[in-house]
């Protein structure tokens, strides 16, 4: 089977605001891809623009060979799930679901006894059984969210567009479900494209993430991909605490002040250049060639790790490292550092 | 005082519920309660064969009928376009809107007495309006369908203000999700939007419908006030009170009170079940 999804260079713009800037992403069947970025990113303009809830000022949206803007929003067949749920309130959960499949026309309609039994499947799949005749203001957050999904699925949609479905949740709610859609997606192989601005939640869910910026996509890969060999210092920074060092390159070495952090180096990125350092790639030694004085300034606990924050003189942000022995160094003592990995970019 | 009250309420490190309460019993009792309780005291003043006689007299039933269908038919009428007008005003930019948001609100401005004058100059056989529906031979002027004109002008408001904030609110992805799922734009209408809009519309239909019964200057002025035909209830009040029948005017007020009393009740309690079925989500 062919591309389920093509988005050629789309763009999109907001009386004089630029949302998009020319994005084109071609998306498998069965994948579930995230689009990664900051509020204004363009990410959700992207998904409703898939959805045909927008259109597009230039560039095309294909689904399959079908050109979108040929079909109406009933013959694109999208499973939409949006993040303040949409429920219809004075609908009950019953007819929320069954809502897509009533308002087929009239020859294409399932019985009312095929619509209760597909209610009740969908139901058991989203594991929330016996809820038919509660109302959206009986549930929880985590419910209403999950009917939401229910309610999409029931249309048997070709793409399953979900923004920021977890979005209004809480953090413990938002583990849960991540997990669960997860296995969902396993089960039942929709092609699916999801709006996050948590990049854990996106490397976690996805097969392949895109990261977009300011309107355009700034890269595509698998969350490995994106996270140990970012393209451009946004999508470095983005993914996750990396250090930023203003250094010189000169031959295989990388020089921070005159003094060499980094060697190995291709001999072909000569010049100033920026590196950006995980503060898992910052490691504590005794003494090195490549190694970065400085003081310990602070400890804190970050969920598993611990973290010290060290002063390097002629820096003018403190470097986050993570401490991976059991022993850590007291605050105000005098530490080297080596970098272990780094990511380098030319000096822009 | 303090200590009874206690009982009743929820404990609360906030004060102010005994001020509160005291100022609405005072307020409420002063200005609504004790005057209806003297009415009822002078309507009862006239004992029971007197109530009976006035109550089903063929004029008072006459006026009672057109006061109260008179004020249906308009706040129906003010319902559907009500809803329509506030629809265009919350959905829709165009140039004038705010002009047209303003004048909605005139009825509750001007006398009644003002609307009267020139609702019967427009609609009287020789008027703008009037004038092209002589041909046909309708007659809106001094006729009760001349009530209704007046009856509907001055309940407008009441429907398009209670329901414009409501629509306001109405979420814009309920709509898109509706649409996304394959309704039609008439089902995503009447099963997804208007829904959610129905207990406003019905207070605003209730409010709408109070006003109109009670209603009595701007209706004199077009109805032309032919006793059973075009004579509304207050005026048979008024008329009452002219004649030095005090008590005759007690009755007839009694029971246009009562009316509208249980009908009020009955509209609130429906909301009130809908309320707790649907909540707020």
């Amino acid at each position: 089977m062919s591309v389920a999804v093509t988005i050629e260079s789309v763009e999109k713009r907001f009386q004089n605001f630029p949302a998009l800037r020319g994005v084109s992403l071609d998306i498998q069947p069965g994948e579930l891809v995230a689009l990664l970025g900051p509020s204004g990113s363009g990410k959700t303009t992207l998904l409703r623009v898939i959805a045909g809830l927008e259109q597009a000022e230039r560039g095309r949206v294909l689904f399959g060979e079908a050109d979108t803007r040929a079909l109406s929003l009933r013959e694109r067949r999208i499973g939409f799930v949006f993040q303040h749920y949409a429920l219809f309130k004075t609908m009950s959960v019953a007819e929320n679901i069954a809502f897509g499949l009533k308002s087929r026309p009239r020859a294409e309609r399932p019985s009312p006894a095929e619509i209760k039994k597909r209610v009740s499947e969908l139901l058991e799949l989203i594991q929330l059984p016996g809820l038919e005749k509660r109302y959206p203001s009986q549930l929880s957050g985590g419910q209403r969210q999950r009917i939401a999904l229910a309610r999409a699925l029931a249309i048997e949609p070709r793409v399953l567009l979900l923004d920021e479905p977890f979005g209004a949740l809480d953090a413990k709610v938002r583990k849960d479900l991540r997990a669960w859609l997860r296995q969902l997606h396993q089960r039942t192989g929709h092609t699916t494209v999801f709006v996050t601005h948590d990049q854990e939640e996106a490397l976690e869910l996805a097969d392949r993430v895109a990261i977009l910026h300011d309107g355009r996509l700034e890269q595509v890969g698998s969350p490995d991909d994106v996270y140990d060999h970012p393209a451009t210092p946004f999508v470095c920074q983005f993914l996750g605490d990396a250090n930023h060092l203003p250094v010189k390159v000169v031959g295989s070495q990388a020089f921070f002040q005159d003094r060499p952090v980094l060697g190995g180096l291709r001999q072909n990125q000569g010049g100033p250049a920026s590196l950006y350092v995980r503060p898992q790639h910052l490691r504590i030694v005794d003494d090195a060639p490549l190694a970065l004085p400085g003081v310990v300034e602070h400890l804190r606990r970050n969920g598993p790790l611990r973290r010290a924050e060290v002063a390097v003189d002629g820096l003018p942000k403190r470097l986050d490292v993570d401490l991976a022995s059991q022993v850590a160094p007291a605050i105000g003592e005098r530490i080297r550092l080596r970098i272990t990995h780094g990511n380098l970019f030319a000096a822009a | 005082m303090t200590a009874t009250l206690s009982r009743w309420r929820e404990p609360s490190i906030l004060p102010g519920f005994g001020l509160a309460l005291g100022i609405t019993v005072t307020a409420l009792s002063l200005i609504v309660l004790i005057p209806l309780a003297a009415l009822f005291i002078k309507a009862a003043s006239a004992g029971p064969a007197d109530i009976w006689a006035v109550a089903t007299s063929p004029r008072t039933l006459a006026a009672l009928k057109l006061s109260f269908f008179g004020a249906f038919f308009a706040a129906t009428v003010n319902a559907v376009f009500g809803l329509i007008l506030a629809w265009v005003l919350v959905r829709y930019d165009f140039p004038g809107k705010r002009l047209i948001d303003a004048a909605v609100d005139l009825p509750f401005a001007l006398p009644t007495a003002v609307a009267g004058i020139a609702l019967a100059a427009i609609y009287a056989p020789n008027g703008w309006v009037g004038g092209l529906l002589a041909p046909y031979n309708i007659k809106v002027a001094y006729t009760p369908l001349g009530v209704m004109v007046a009856l509907i002008f001055i309940g407008l408001p009441f429907v398009v203000r209670t329901i414009q904030p409501v629509l306001e609110e109405l979420p814009a992805d309920i709509e898109e999700a509706a649409a996304l799922l394959g309704a039609s734009r008439w089902r995503t209408v009447f099963t997804v939007l208007l829904p959610p809009v129905l207990p406003a519309l019905l207070t605003g239909f209730v409010l709408a419908f109070a006003r109109a019964v009670g209603e009595y200057g701007s209706v004199i002025f077009i109805a032309g006030n032919v006793p059973m035909v075009s004579e509304i209830a207050p005026l048979l009040i008024v008329i009452r009170l002219e004649q030095f029948d005090y008590a005759g005017a007690a009755v007839v007020a009694t029971i246009m009170l009562l009316l509208s009393f249980s009908l009020i009740l009955l509209v609130n309690l429906i909301q009130a079940s809908a309320r707790r079925r649907f909540g707020d989500v």
